[in-house]
């Protein structure tokens, strides 16, 4: 019973954390141990990073940053990133985004709200976008779509699939119309990739919703999505002000939108680049057959 | 003028509705409805009609204009179907070969259970991807309230325009001050900073034309509107449709496009 004895002895020794943090203060260090938001179990912070940062213990998804996951996704040295330096002016003199913008920054370690660049994944090409959350929540300005947009072109150029890990709160306010355009231009870079017949695969994290919804979240040729991802046009909270009711339990939910047809499937994060590389083989022979003619 | 007192001028209840823009800008207008999927969105109307002598096809926000009207056009806020309606035409008026003029008035795309369930942002990503390639020309007029995605879904032009009072924004002033600020007593200051006037959208290149009104009488706004509309898809109609796509695409793919950003480490 190997599952039995691996189940049990991190439990005891949360158990014994859990008893130190109610007698005194010097509670569990943070950088060791994270309660699931799920299960309100205590788990250990190196298990979540041997383990795609899924709960072990109920297979809670927690969020995750731009960097592991494209880690997680590309094979080892083989992503590079870029337009690194791209940062995003305050061109419409926004009170207080100046510093949003530095803190965010701070914050993220990263100089915008996505990371794009061309990688590896099992040995497939691939163009590839991932968004940042703890950058002003993956929201989208200028640069964002800017990037996604140059992205789409370059993988148009070099006739490569892209594949895109979104996570979004939408538009960017603090630039106005300027943020609601990029919507029209990153959806003007997909039409193109996808008119030039090439493959975009998006896989939606929680949460993905507004603008980036609404724009090349939706306009996939394969969309996936993460276990009970939130995936939303106008967020729960918008709504329940606007129709001043409840919303039904599990509403714009992957699972939810998988139901009602708006997605391919959910993949766990564990088995993503398993997937995405077996889809990618399955469109890597060009059209019209191999180069003898036939499939 | 303050930029919050167009916000009311672009919602005030005595202003036209789309449909009182097609009875005075087009002739023998006859409606079609339905998606051809689930249903009839009534905050949308769409249909043929004559703009002069060059048959059109014409895509308006209908906000309703009494309070039965408003409730029956759920306040012109369209749910998936009515995106999907608006696609329908659109790719109609390709295959026929007319022109697409959308009128631009509400608040935002439906907030709600069903618009949700059925997919309220892939019909709104579908259009802004299906018409960047549409073969015939297309100008959008914002003749209210712009509301966000809502509104860009029926945006993506080779022309748009806004008249003098609407507003056109990535969110309501209402929204944007309780969401950053918390605070719902500052939504003048957020009409402000949101730039959302047709005089600051002209200088951000947002918009190409400001058609002047005077908001007790419309007849003036009717005319411009007609003549303009007729004199620029003469023009459009001379240019080939892979240079009015092209076009289209450079228009969009112009904001905040590398110039624009800063390159702190170069």
């Amino acid at each position: 019973m190997i599952s039995k004895g691996l189940f049990k002895k991190p439990k005891n020794e949360l158990e014994g954390h859990l008893r130190a943090k109610r007698t005194s203060d010097p509670a569990i260090p943070t950088e060791l141990c994270r309660s699931c938001p799920a299960c309100k179990q205590l788990i250990f912070t190196s298990d979540l990073d041997n383990h795609f940062q899924i709960c072990p213990k109920c297979g809670h998804h927690f969020r995750m940053n731009a960097r592991q996951r494209i880690n997680m996704i590309t094979d080892p040295d083989s992503f590079c990133e870029h337009h690194p330096d791209l940062s995003s002016i305050n061109r419409l003199d926004f009170p207080d985004y100046d510093e949003k913008l530095t803190q965010a920054s701070l914050f993220s370690h990263e100089t915008e709200g996505v990371i794009t660049g061309t990688g590896m994944i099992n040995g497939h090409q691939v163009a590839l976008f991932v968004m940042e959350v703890n950058f002003m929540m993956g929201s989208m300005g200028q640069v964002v779509g800017e990037k996604i947009t140059l992205l789409f072109e370059y993988a148009t150029a070099h006739h490569l699939p892209v594949v895109g890990f979104t996570v979004s709160g939408g538009a960017r306010m603090q630039e106005g119309m300027l943020a609601l355009l990029q919507m029209a231009k990153t959806s003007g870079g997909v039409k193109r990739h996808c008119d030039a017949g090439l493959l975009y695969i998006a896989v939606l994290t929680d949460p993905t919703t507004g603008g980036v919804t609404a724009s090349f979240a939706m306009e996939a040729d394969i969309i996936m999505a993460e276990p009970e991802a939130l995936i939303a046009f106008a967020g729960p909270r918008v709504i329940e002000q606007t129709i001043r009711q409840r919303l039904p339990k599990g509403f714009q939910k992957a699972e939810f939108l998988l139901e009602k047809g708006f997605i391919d499937g959910i993949v766990p994060r564990n088995l993503q680049k398993e997937t995405l590389s077996r889809l990618l083989a399955l469109h890597s022979i060009p059209k019209g057959g191999d180069e003898h003619g036939s499939l | 003028m303050e930029a919050y007192k167009r916000v009311a001028l672009a919602r005030k209840k005595t202003r036209p509705t789309g449909q009182d823009f097609i009875d005075n800008i087009f002739t023998d207008f006859i409606e079609l409805h339905g998606d051809r999927c689930f249903g009839d969105d009534p905050a949308i109307i769409a249909g043929l009609g004559y703009l002069l002598d060059m048959p059109v096809t014409i895509i308006a926000q209908e906000r309703g204009n009494n309070t039965k009207s408003r409730v029956r056009r759920n306040f012109g806020s369209p749910h998936p179907e009515g995106y999907r309606k608006a696609l329908r035409q659109m790719h109609l008026a390709e295959k026929f070969n007319r022109p697409i003029v959308c009128l631009i008035d509400t608040s935002g795309a439906f907030c709600g259970i069903g618009a949700e369930e059925r997919g309220q942002g892939h019909a709104i990503a579908t259009n802004l991807m299906e018409m960047m390639s549409l073969k015939v020309p297309v100008i959008s007029v914002v003749i209210g309230e712009g509301g966000s995605g809502g509104a860009l879904a029926l945006g993506v032009a080779d022309e748009v325009w806004m008249l003098e009072n609407a507003i056109y924004s990535v969110i309501s002033p209402e929204g944007c001050a309780s969401i950053l600020w918390k605070d719902p007593s500052k939504t003048k200051e957020a009409a402000n900073c949101l730039k959302l006037t047709a005089q600051d959208l002209l200088e951000l290149e947002v918009i190409d034309k400001i058609i002047s009104e005077n908001h007790r009488d419309f007849k003036n706004v009717f005319q411009e509107l007609k003549l303009s509309l007729y004199k620029s898809f003469r023009k459009k109609q001379l240019v080939a449709p892979e240079v009015l796509t092209q076009n289209r695409y450079n228009r969009f793919r112009k904001y905040g496009a590398l110039e624009n950003t800063n390159h702190p480490e170069n």
